[in-house]
């Protein structure tokens, strides 16, 4: 006997409450024992200095000439003025603990609204390819782009309380060349000056952020409107049958995918890599999405199989699973190709400006392992277990699996994000755990009611019969 | 010296009815040689018991071997016989010998599969294929049955099941080995 609806049962809700709460205790324990990154930070600050001399010497030379007219504070340079000591005073004033707390709270918002996104994308993807073999689990990705509207609330919160903690170049003494009084600006930044249109246009640099709020509000406004859309009609869709609504839903689809082409390359230059915001990859808006889509991925299997396992979604079988295994296996090399491509150029390349990016991850003694668990976790892990045919098709391993890359891309995300706002004062601890528990019961929170709300598989839809026969 | 197998050849014209034959034909404990058909039939490996292709794990290998050739073939190469200071990097630098890496992997996977399939399927060029029916090339799917391998059984009831399982009609061939 299947179920058609998923219960959101109070039960499981307990459970859910009980992993927030041991999340918010590790977040209060960590905000009163916050230890870790500051004690050591003078010690590895010197370290860095030397990493950052051999790597970028000319640079720094170059940018305090060129763009400083002649500063001489030390920190005018690229290098140092993300992991340097400007940094770790301004770390001082503002609470060490809370600005580490406003960069993990960023972490988590650009990784679950990629969770939330990709739900979307996946079934857009589905429709305007006209695929029959998903029709069954496609409730579970539509489910999570609910988390929209509370991802843009959390972000545009988390941006106007920490901005100046993630955003160096929200701080607006950066984009004048002379002080009122007339005297030579020494935080003057010749180079984010030039990209101040990107952010504060139509207004001056350095005030408020119109072109980037208006950006974000845009996007999650497309994306909402189109996800409401897709969702109204596939509800009609339960309702009344047809195949209209699947024309229709291929047609929005479409839409959808043009429009998240586009945004979600600007969304990862915009949240993402204007915190380091000297540097610049061609391959960002790439690079950021594999990593969305294959935890989004990871996500949706997840969940398939875990409702399986309770009972529902019985017509699913180890074929849909192999498939979505497949995803993960697939995406995961994606992943490894677009993450080593834009590396390779980088480091190949050594142009000082590009480097530095590297430099501050793979020189550093605190994010050095991180850089490599992250590719362990990513790609040799997925790449070895998902080879064989069986391990796609065996709840067990699909779990196994799903759950590392989901813990592996958030430490993605976390190697994207912390480097360039907590320099070398990053740490990996309870705060770091804690938000990411705080979130993801949050967001599984948001998706499983989303998912009670409708019957569990489209009934109505026109490639019920296709999925029902799916064999490989 | 000349061994010749004798074949009962049973002839379908749906695959829906082959595939139902097949599971009736192995119920009644034939056991059947080999089925023909003009086109892939999906499910029709399952039905006839077939274990799945070790193909993949040759693949395996021969990526592996792929992998290990490039890695050492660079290392020498550069490192080695001929060092040369390239972009300013060490002599054996990994992250620049990626590219070449995969590329030989993919090639050595690639090429190592094709050619483990064509071993392991008894295809080249100069193979004399035993055609058991000209009509698989067209429209029909043959069921062949090996008499010499179903001892227990005479050709008469084999006949029988064939008919029963809705074989348009049930040949004799006897073919050279």
């Amino acid at each position: 006997m299947a179920k058609e609806r998923f219960e959101f049962t109070t039960g499981l809700k307990k459970k859910l409450y009980l992993v927030a709460i041991i999340g918010f205790v590790l977040l209060l324990v960590s905000a009163i024992f916050p230890g870790g990154g500051h004690e050591a930070a003078t010690g590895d600050h010197e370290g860095t200095e030397q990493h950052d001399a051999g790597a970028s010497d000319d640079h720094e030379t170059n940018a305090s000439e060129d763009h400083s007219g002649g500063d001489s504070d030390a920190h005018g340079g690229m290098v140092s003025d993300e992991s340097g000591e400007g940094h770790e005073a301004g770390a001082a004033d503002n609470g060490g603990w809370l600005k580490r707390l406003g960069v993990n709270l960023w972490i988590n918002n650009v990784y679950f609204v990629g969770l939330g996104l990709i739900g979307i994308f996946f079934f857009t993807l589905q429709y305007a390819s006209q695929a029959g073999w998903s029709t069954y689990l496609l409730r579970v990705p539509l489910a999570m782009g609910s988390w929209l509207p509370y991802a843009f609330v959390l972000m545009i919160a988390t941006f106007f309380i920490f901005g100046h903690d993630i955003f160096h170049w929200t701080h607006s003494d950066l984009y004048n060349k002379f002080l009122p009084n007339g005297d030579l600006n020494t935080h003057f930044d010749a180079l984010i000056a030039g990209k101040s249109s990107y952010f504060f246009l139509p207004l001056e640099g350095g005030s408020f952020p119109v072109f980037f709020v208006l950006r974000m509000t845009l996007f999650f406004g497309a994306w909402y409107f189109l996800f409401k859309k897709i969702k109204s009609l596939a509800m009609a869709e339960d309702e009344l049958g047809g195949d209209s609504y699947w024309f229709k839903m291929r047609k929005f689809s479409a839409i959808f995918l043009v429009v998240f082409a586009v945004t979600s390359s600007i969304a990862a230059w915009d949240w993402i890599m204007s915190i380091d915001v000297h540097w610049f990859s061609t391959m960002f808006g790439w690079y950021v999405f594999a990593s969305w889509w294959v935890t989004g991925l990871a996500f949706i299997t997840l969940v398939t199989i875990l409702l399986k396992e309770a009972g529902y979604l019985s017509q699913v079988t180890a074929n849909h699973l192999h498939d979505l295994g497949k995803f993960i296996f697939a995406f995961s090399i994606f992943w490894t190709y677009i993450w080593f491509s834009q590396f390779l150029l980088i480091y190949y390349a050594n142009i000082p400006e590009e480097s530095v990016y590297f430099v501050e991850r793979l020189l550093s003694d605190k994010y050095a392992p991180f850089f490599f668990i992250n590719l362990i976790m990513n790609f040799l892990f997925p790449l070895l277990t998902f080879m064989t045919r069986d391990a796609k098709r065996l709840n067990v391993f699909l779990k196994i699996v799903c759950i590392v890359v989901l813990a592996g891309h958030w430490i993605d995300f976390y190697l994207m994000v912390t480097p360039g706002t907590m320099g070398e004062n990053g740490a990996f601890g309870l705060t770091e755990i804690g938000l990411f528990l705080v979130f993801g019961v949050a967001f599984v929170f948001v998706t499983l009611s989303a998912l009670s709300k409708s019957a569990l598989v489209a009934k109505n839809h026109p490639m019920y019969e296709e999925a029902k026969h799916h064999h490989i | 010296m000349s061994d010749s197998r004798n074949f009962v050849l049973g002839v379908f014209d749906d695959e829906d009815v082959l595939l139902s034959a097949v599971r009736k034909v192995r119920g009644a404990g034939v056991k059947i040689d080999e089925v023909y058909s003009p086109f892939p039939v999906h499910g029709l490996d399952d039905e006839l018991g077939y274990k799945r292709s070790r193909l993949p794990i040759a693949a395996f290998m021969f990526g592996i071997l792929g992998t290990s050739l490039a890695l050492t073939m660079q290392y020498w190469m550069l490192g080695v016989d001929w060092p040369m200071i390239i972009g300013g990097k060490d002599f054996t630098p990994l992250p620049d010998f990626i590219p070449v890496t995969f590329e030989l992997t993919v090639l050595l996977a690639a090429f190592g599969m094709v050619g483990t399939f064509l071993v392991s399927s008894d295809l080249k060029p100069w193979k004399d294929p035993k055609m058991l029916d000209l009509r698989i090339t067209d429209d029909k799917h043959i069921m062949a049955i090996d008499l010499g391998k179903n001892k227990s059984m005479d050709a008469q009831t084999i006949n029988g099941v064939l008919k029963d399982s809705g074989a348009v009609e049930v040949n004799d061939k006897e073919v050279e080995d």
